[in-house]
């Protein structure tokens, strides 16, 4: 039998296997062109038509753009692989391979990422070319990975439901995206929102990023830096581990 | 002969119904275990269990020492797993999967690309293999299930009905896989519908009926244990008329089969004999002669009386 040099289930044995789940997701699952094209096109349309005719400073409208667009790419596809896979039978596959159900989840959170950083490029190149400015470089960057990596763990969860049907997971997963957009200080400043609504908007993910987006843009800022990071952190650990709970108790029905 | 395969008191309930019900045997290394039973008998619940899939309701499971659930990684790794239905991800290419099957239990990349050279060459997939796997006709797909499953050198091979349904060449193809395998010194674990593939394969058989295990033992100690008649196959031309044979001394029973008669009996010499003279004196040419014992199908049928 062929063997690594640790194949005992160690912690990097299994990471090296998250990435190989992660692997396979991305070619199966993201690179295909109606993916990445409603990635970009569903956040900047949706920002378009609230946009259009309010003026406002270029490098905040980016901010909510960018922070829109990594919410929406990374809770895009990982809520529908758990369904698919249970449909194609490929779940049992992985079921019978010797990796745990957390690196299965982690391999999935890991596309997710790849993708949603991927693609938040996008609008982040377009606002370089029109002249917006990132003044926290850094802060930015390591924004967007720990934004992606929270939305992914959160589009873990929409999965969670032990169903194979897509398309009740789509639903339950809009149902839930959709509010929080309008809650997450994207259109309109936290700043300048009444205060139960600035409640409402502290208990969503995105107004973090969209917060630390503006910072990195604009060095304007509602919350300070270590709270929106903190946050950030906070949220993918809740997340992360509801995400694997719910897994745990659905795999079963699922196979 | 070193257990590889423990199984005590294994019991899967689904709401009420209780599928698999107090089993336990062993499998010994280098086996190739058949597993039989009608549909619904309990077989693929068990496999699904024994390899890990869905967890038991009660019993314990050890795989070469390890406790299928508290050491399920150690188990897992060095098993391989050929599913009733094929699982292979269709978006990717042959190589790709084989490859993700790799990289899911560690096998070093160099050693992955060789042993799925090896094995797609082996399964006569190598032409294809950059195709994706959604464009493989039925037997192609299982023959690549079956080297996915063989991509990490297993020591045990779980099989379940790996040539349902698949056209003569790639039956044999797979059949011929299990013996190599099993001429490694490997273990089998094997279910099937096919009596005659069991037959022809397994060192020893289980039937599973009613979720319960029926009996357990070599195919032909099964076959002598189960007893019954002996019966003779035979041909005439011209065809003969099947009245001349309920008469005939020795001849307890006669069944029609297409242009066939089969003459149960205990005596199968004499009756034998009284054919040759029967072909004789009524000018008509024997075609066939077969003495047949029972066969597994028949040890099947009795046990679980289907």
């Amino acid at each position: 039998m062929f063997l690594s040099n640790s194949q005992d289930g160690k912690m990097i044995d299994q990471m090296k296997r998250a990435c190989a789940i992660a692997k396979k997701d991305i070619r199966i699952y993201y690179l295909m062109g109606p993916v990445i094209i409603f990635g970009i096109l569903a956040p900047t349309f949706l920002f378009l038509a609230f946009m259009i005719g309010r003026d406002l400073p270029v490098d905040f409208l980016i901010a909510g753009l960018l922070g829109m667009t990594i919410f929406f790419t990374s809770t895009s596809v990982a809520p529908v692989i758990t369904p698919t896979e249970t449909q194609t039978k490929n779940l049992e596959r992985l079921a019978a391979a010797p990796v745990y159900i957390t690196t299965i989840l982690f391999g999935d959170v890991l596309a997710s990422v790849l993708f949603g950083v991927g693609i938040s490029f996008i609008p982040l190149l377009i606002g370089l070319a029109i002249g917006v400015t990132v003044t926290h470089p850094f802060v930015l960057v390591a924004g967007i990975v720990l934004a992606a990596f929270c939305f992914s763990a959160m589009g873990l969860i929409f999965s969670s439901n032990p169903t194979s049907a897509t398309s009740v997971v789509m639903m339950m997963s809009s149902m839930i995206k959709f509010p929080l957009v309008f809650i997450s200080g994207i259109f309109i400043p936290v700043g300048e929102l009444p205060l139960w609504a600035r409640v409402l908007a502290s208990l969503s993910p995105l107004t973090y990023i969209t917060d630390l987006c503006r910072y990195s843009f604009q060095s304007a800022h509602y919350y300070s830096i270590l709270i929106d990071v903190t946050a950030l952190v906070i949220f993918l650990v809740i997340f992360m581990t509801v995400a694997i709970k719910l897994h745990g108790r659905s795999l079963p029905k699922r196979l | 002969m070193k257990t590889v395969i423990n199984v005590e008191e294994l019991t899967k309930d689904y709401s009420g119904l209780t599928a698999v019900d107090h089993i336990s045997f062993e499998v010994g290394e280098g086996e190739i275990f058949g597993f039989l039973g009608p549909n619904g008998a309990g077989k693929t619940t068990t496999v699904r269990i024994l390899t890990g899939i869905i967890k038991p309701t009660s019993g314990r499971v050890s795989i070469m020492g390890f406790d299928l659930w508290s050491e399920s990684i150690k188990a897992k790794q060095i098993t391989g797993v050929v599913p009733e239905l094929s699982n292979t991800y269709n978006e990717l290419s042959a190589w790709n999967n084989l490859q993700f099957m790799a990289d899911l239990y560690g096998v070093p990349k160099n050693h992955a690309k060789k042993r799925a050279e090896e094995l797609l060459n082996k399964f006569n997939l190598y032409d294809r293999k950059d195709y994706k796997v959604k464009t493989f006709s039925k037997g192609m797909k299982q023959k690549l299930i079956t080297a996915m499953a063989l991509i990490n050198d297993p020591k045990i091979l779980f099989l379940d009905e790996p040539t349902s349904g698949l056209d003569v060449q790639s039956a044999r193809l797979i059949k011929e896989m299990i013996r190599e395998f099993h001429n490694d010194g490997k273990t089998v674990f094997l279910t099937t519908h096919y009596m005659h593939e069991a037959s022809q394969l397994c060192s020893r058989v289980a039937i599973i009926n009613h979720g319960k295990i029926a009996a357990i033992d070599a195919p032909e100690k099964l076959k002598t244990r189960v007893g019954g008649l002996q019966h003779i196959e035979v041909s005439f031309n011209p065809p003969v008329n099947v009245s001349d044979f309920y008469a005939m001394p020795g001849v307890i029973n006669v069944h029609t089969g297409g242009d066939k008669l089969l003459l149960y009996t205990n005596e199968p010499g004499r009756v034998i004999s009284q054919l040759v003279d029967y072909s004789r004196l009524n000018g008509v040419e024997i075609v066939t002669l077969n003495t047949l014992t029972p066969s597994l199908e028949d040890v099947f049928v009795k046990l679980t009386g289907r």
